[in-house]
């Protein structure tokens, strides 16, 4: 049960033996998991945008347009029928969530009503703004922002008396809901510089 | 034989990491939102404790004693990194549930406690089995909570609808209603083995 002696040479070489077994093993974990890793996330990505954007005949991720809003990067996946925009499945985040960020893809018909969403990622409390997915699609009260245009419908929760707020908040979660309104508004912000610039300009190229 | 079996049935009752140690308090309050998050935590936990307690015990008369706590952080990471890699990589669901969890198994104490006091002083056999005793316990005791909270605070249990959610105590899936139900199961689980 004897131990090697505490000198130096020997802490610095198990140590450091130690270490380089743990950078090895890792490193060979990293390669083998990066291409299912982004797999998922691609895989993830496309289900999220069929989801939401309404039918196109164009692959809406090669078309696919970025800008940046507040820091954040949105993108803007195209959905077009016979060359005609029909909407878009926007992919956006904010960092304002009560754990930090939280990524959403919306969905807009042509006009810019909200279609859909999906929640990508998050880290919200469980129970309470982690719940971002089902309620803001509930049909109880103020909560839904599906079928909302956020043109003429104020995408702010009900407590934001300044910005005349529509939407009715998660209960005990107001950081996470206006995080959540502020991507889509930002989603929607993006959507419609690109339908009034990119698209045309895109169209143009073509 | 039996003396092995002593060692696995320790973690489970009389030595159980959450119930009696009270050791790796944080992720356990932390992660018992609901039954299902807890057993998924417990499992992975599990894993990694056996993983960290048999190469620790590989490794123990290599190690010298100065360095021993940096050396068994370093192979509790690596293995917690893996684990997370390979969830990211494999089990999406999974990972959408437990997603920031993971990484925090790094700082459960009860990996560190079990390397320490353990695994760094007994054979190889000895080390795997307290480590899946220990883990077994950990997730039988977080299943027991994660339950206890679910169903005081929505009605469910694994998902599946008790009683309707209104009636839930939203508090018990908060933080302060993960104290409330620890201390109460810890009452009630130290009556009983005082009965016995």
């Amino acid at each position: 049960m004897k131990r090697l002696a505490s000198t130096l040479p020997n802490m610095i070489l198990s140590l450091g033996i130690v270490t380089i077994v743990a950078g090895a093993l890792l490193g060979a974990m990293y390669s083998a998991t990066k291409e299912p890793i982004a797999r998922q996330q691609d895989e993830q990505r496309q289900a999220a945008i069929k989801a939401v954007a309404p039918p196109c005949d164009n692959n809406p991720e090669a078309d696919s347009w970025t800008t940046e809003i507040d820091g954040n990067t949105f993108t803007v996946y195209p959905a077009e029928m016979g060359g005609r925009l029909v909407g878009a499945a926007v992919k956006g985040s904010s960092m304002n969530g009560f754990s930090g960020e939280i990524t959403v893809m919306c969905g807009f018909d042509a006009d810019g009503t909200v279609r859909d969403y999906r929640v990508l990622s998050q880290a919200e409390t469980p129970g309470l703004g982690a719940r971002m997915e089902a309620w803001f699609r509930d049909p109880a009260g103020a909560r839904s922002v599906i079928g909302r245009n956020p043109a003429s419908y104020s995408f702010y929760v009900t407590k934001d008396k300044e910005q005349h707020g529509a939407v009715d908040g998660i209960t005990a979660a107001t950081i996470s809901s206006r995080a959540f309104l502020e991507t889509l508004r930002h989603a929607f912000e993006a959507y419609e510089t690109y339908r009034n610039s990119g698209a045309t300009a895109q169209n143009e190229k073509k | 034989m039996k003396n092995y079996w002593k060692i696995f049935y320790n973690g489970i009752v009389p030595g159980n990491p959450v119930f009696v140690l009270l050791l790796g308090m944080c992720a356990t309050l932390g992660t018992t939102s609901s039954a299902y998050n807890g057993m998924m935590m417990g499992v992975a936990t599990g894993s990694v404790l056996v993983c960290s307690n048999v190469v620790v015990s590989m490794l123990r008369k290599l190690i010298p004693d100065k360095v021993h706590i940096p050396a068994y952080i370093v192979i509790i990471a690596t293995f917690v990194t893996m684990l997370q890699l390979a969830v990211n990589a494999w089990m999406p669901a999974l990972n959408a549930s437990l997603g920031i969890f993971i990484p925090l198994i790094v700082v459960n104490c009860i990996l560190l406690g079990r390397a320490e006091a353990f695994a760094g002083r007994n054979g190889v056999v000895a080390s795997l089995l307290d480590g899946l005793g220990c883990g077994v316990g950990y997730t039988f005791a977080l299943v027991l909570l994660g339950a206890t909270r679910e169903l005081l605070g929505t009605g469910k249990i694994f998902g599946a609808i008790v009683y309707p959610e209104d009636y839930g105590m939203l508090l018990f899936v908060l933080a302060p209603g993960a104290f409330i139900a620890l201390g109460y199961l810890i009452a009630i689980i130290n009556k009983i083995r005082k009965t016995n």
